[in-house]
């Protein structure tokens, strides 16, 4: 009953094209920022349950957002423009050493030409845009392919760009700054004059940037070169006839999403690992971040966070259950048990809706609209 | 019906012939169609009909041949450049955007006039909100002319295949095009369907002066419609003229009904 629009006209195209055109969404939607933007905040200063350790915002809150941010980046591509990419990893990869570089400093020792290239060390938040900028030029060259081919040919093509970035990171010594161990440290994450340190800062900091990026790219892929995607996406003959060029959409695509992801990626190696290695964007992160966007539901901005949340909350509170309510189990038969439940669960949800959880909040969204009727 | 006010020539198709290896699709078709017409091609299955529009807009490539569209001569079109030209089409088989909604789709068919940039479009803020307001007026006055309000906002894979092919001539519209380009419109259509679609086209042609390109399968339908019919067998034109003219023609009979061997 609380969930109708009855009463509510629109009398311009402007109020009927809003990202939310019903009240109930809106108050919901302003409900959610409120508590994320002041009342987990709030709870973790006073450690108030759940917040009483830093355990919920550091090792559940903080991933959740900088993966969701990616998985934004990969559903622009995979969900709205339809070319599926294996190399999300590389791509965020591309972010974080990019930024890295440009926080500390890039010298190109150009010995042939007798000068060098030096750029001092740029502040952080200009790095983790650049870092974004780098991974969108990457994203473009490895977007090539997808004009020739489609489909699993080209998910096998942009493996090359997580294999070949994966090999780079590990064996050129001049993106780790020649660091003997090829770990890396982040630089001081400073903001203006604001040091960003403590776990509600760094929450405070990826919530800022995945509020910004969530509204860019709803804007983006409600527009007009959002409906270009996804024609390309749909029928690319159809769209090629009504005057939309293949080679600009699909590259504004890649573009488009290995920013939002090498922007990720930044801030996955500089906020949340602090320090890491190439191994943090392996494979197996491209395969983690296509997942989210699976389950979560391609094409809808708002599928990547329910993914991102199911991907990687579950596997914890499946972990947790057993050791909370007291069941003698050994950790590996919990950590077993944890994979099982997972892969039934995945089988499950993608039998009953292959379309994600977009879908099934948009069936029980249409279905409180009518509640308690049935038509 | 309404005939045509001008003579003057919008296409030309001078002696296009299309292989596909050893089948030949096309020999050596000619035909014009003058400005604000309505002009049928019609033919047995596998005369060449679809081939021929694929040619028109650029999709399929002639060996031989020249397409004059608006005074230039070309020996083969490119997809953009006609649909720069203003050459739209419908498809035999819906060819929708089927993960879009109605209203998606036909805003779709307003791509080559929106020229706001990707970063004015991310902020949608200022002209680029101007643009797709000023854009989405247009397109609801199509919808309105095609009587598909009610259904503006569903997803069109979930739409009844009457719709679907309306919603079709929509985004085919949103282009404003010179040249329309109908492949079998009312193929699959009951008998009410086909008066609606049949009303459609002749408003389109009045009200918009848009020339059309129709196959279509009808023949009571082709006959009532259009001013001029091309009448393909095998890949060659047999006849050629206005609807009393075909129906008359020895050769369109023998084609449609067959000959004694």
């Amino acid at each position: 009953m609380l969930y109708r629009e009855a009463g509510q006209f629109k009398t311009t195209y402007a109020e009927d094209m809003a990202i939310f055109p019903i009240r109930q969404d809106r108050i919901a939607l302003g409900i959610l920022l409120g508590i994320a933007f002041v009342g987990v905040p709030l709870l973790a200063t006073f450690h108030i349950w759940p917040f009483n350790s830093e355990y919920l915002l550091w090792a559940i809150l903080l991933p959740f957002l900088i993966l969701a941010l990616a998985a934004i980046g990969v559903n622009v591509l995979v969900g709205y423009c339809g070319q599926i990419s294996l190399g999300s990893g590389a791509f965020m990869a591309i972010g974080a050493y990019s930024a890295y570089k440009l926080g500390t400093g890039v010298h190109i020792p150009l010995a042939w030409f007798g000068f060098a290239i030096s750029i001092p060390p740029l502040p952080v938040l200009p790095s983790i845009l650049l870092g974004g900028l780098m991974a969108a030029i990457a994203g473009i060259l490895f977007g090539i392919p997808s004009l020739r081919i489609k489909g699993l040919y080209l998910a096998v093509a942009t493996l090359a760009a997580q294999f070949f970035f994966d090999w780079v990171f590990l064996r050129v010594p001049w993106f780790t700054n020649y660091a003997p161990s090829g770990s890396v440290n982040a630089p001081r994450l400073d903001f203006f004059g604001l040091a960003v340190n403590t776990p509600i800062e760094r929450y405070l900091l990826c919530l800022i940037f995945i509020t910004v990026f969530a509204v860019l790219a709803k804007n983006l892929v409600r527009g007009n070169l959002g409906r270009q995607w996804m024609a390309i996406r749909d029928m690319d003959i159809a769209a090629e006839l009504i005057g939309i060029r293949p080679l600009y959409a699909k590259l504004t695509a890649f573009a488009v999403s290995s920013f939002i992801i090498g922007v990720a990626g930044a801030l996955w190696a500089f906020v949340y690992l602090g320090s890491w290695e190439p191994l943090a964007f392996s494979i197996d992160r491209s395969l983690q971040l296509l997942f989210m966007v699976i389950i979560g539901g391609l094409g809808s901005i708002m599928g990547s966070f329910v993914g991102a949340a199911f991907i990687l909350i579950l596997p914890i509170l499946l972990n947790l259950i057993p050791t909370q309510l007291g069941v003698p189990l050994s950790t590996e038969t919990i950590t077993h048990l944890e994979f099982i439940i997972f892969g039934s669960l995945i089988c499950y949800l993608l039998i009953k809706e292959p379309h994600g959880f977009a879908r099934l909040i948009s069936i029980g969204k249409e279905k409180l609209r009518l509640w308690p009727f049935p038509y | 019906m309404r005939m045509p006010d001008t003579s003057e020539i919008l296409l030309l198709v001078q002696g296009v012939s299309l292989a596909f290896g050893g089948v030949k699709a096309l020999r050596d078709v000619s035909f014009d169609i003058r400005k604000g017409e309505i002009r049928a091609i019609i033919g047995p299955n596998g005369a060449g009909k679809t081939s021929m529009l694929n040619v028109i807009n650029g999709f399929y490539h002639p060996n031989h041949g020249a397409i004059t569209f608006k005074g230039q001569t070309r020996a083969q079109m490119q997809p953009f450049e006609a649909s720069r030209g203003g050459i739209a089409r419908t498809f035999q088989n819906v060819a929708l955007f089927r993960g879009m909604s109605a209203l998606d789709n036909i805003m779709a068919g307003r791509t080559l006039r929106m020229r706001r940039g990707l970063f004015l479009q991310m902020l949608r803020y200022g002209p680029a909100l101007a643009e797709e307001i000023e854009h989405r007026h247009r397109v609801e006055e199509i919808i309105d002319f095609l009587e598909i309000e009610a259904i503006r906002k569903v997803p069109v894979a979930r739409l009844p295949y009457g719709l679907q092919k309306r919603v079709e001539l929509g985004r085919a519209l949103a282009m404003e095009p010179d040249l329309l380009l109908l492949d079998e419109p009312m193929a699959g259509m009951n008998l009410e369907e086909k008066e609606d679609m049949s009303r459609f086209i002749v408003d389109v042609n009045n009200h918009y002066g848009t020339t059309i390109a129709l196959i279509e399968h009808d023949m009571a339908v082709v006959m009532d419609l259009s001013h001029r019919v091309a009448v393909l067998d095998h890949g060659v034109k047999i006849a050629d003229g206005t609807p009393d003219e075909v129906k008359k023609n020895q050769g369109v009979i023998d084609a449609y009904l067959g000959v004694a061997h």
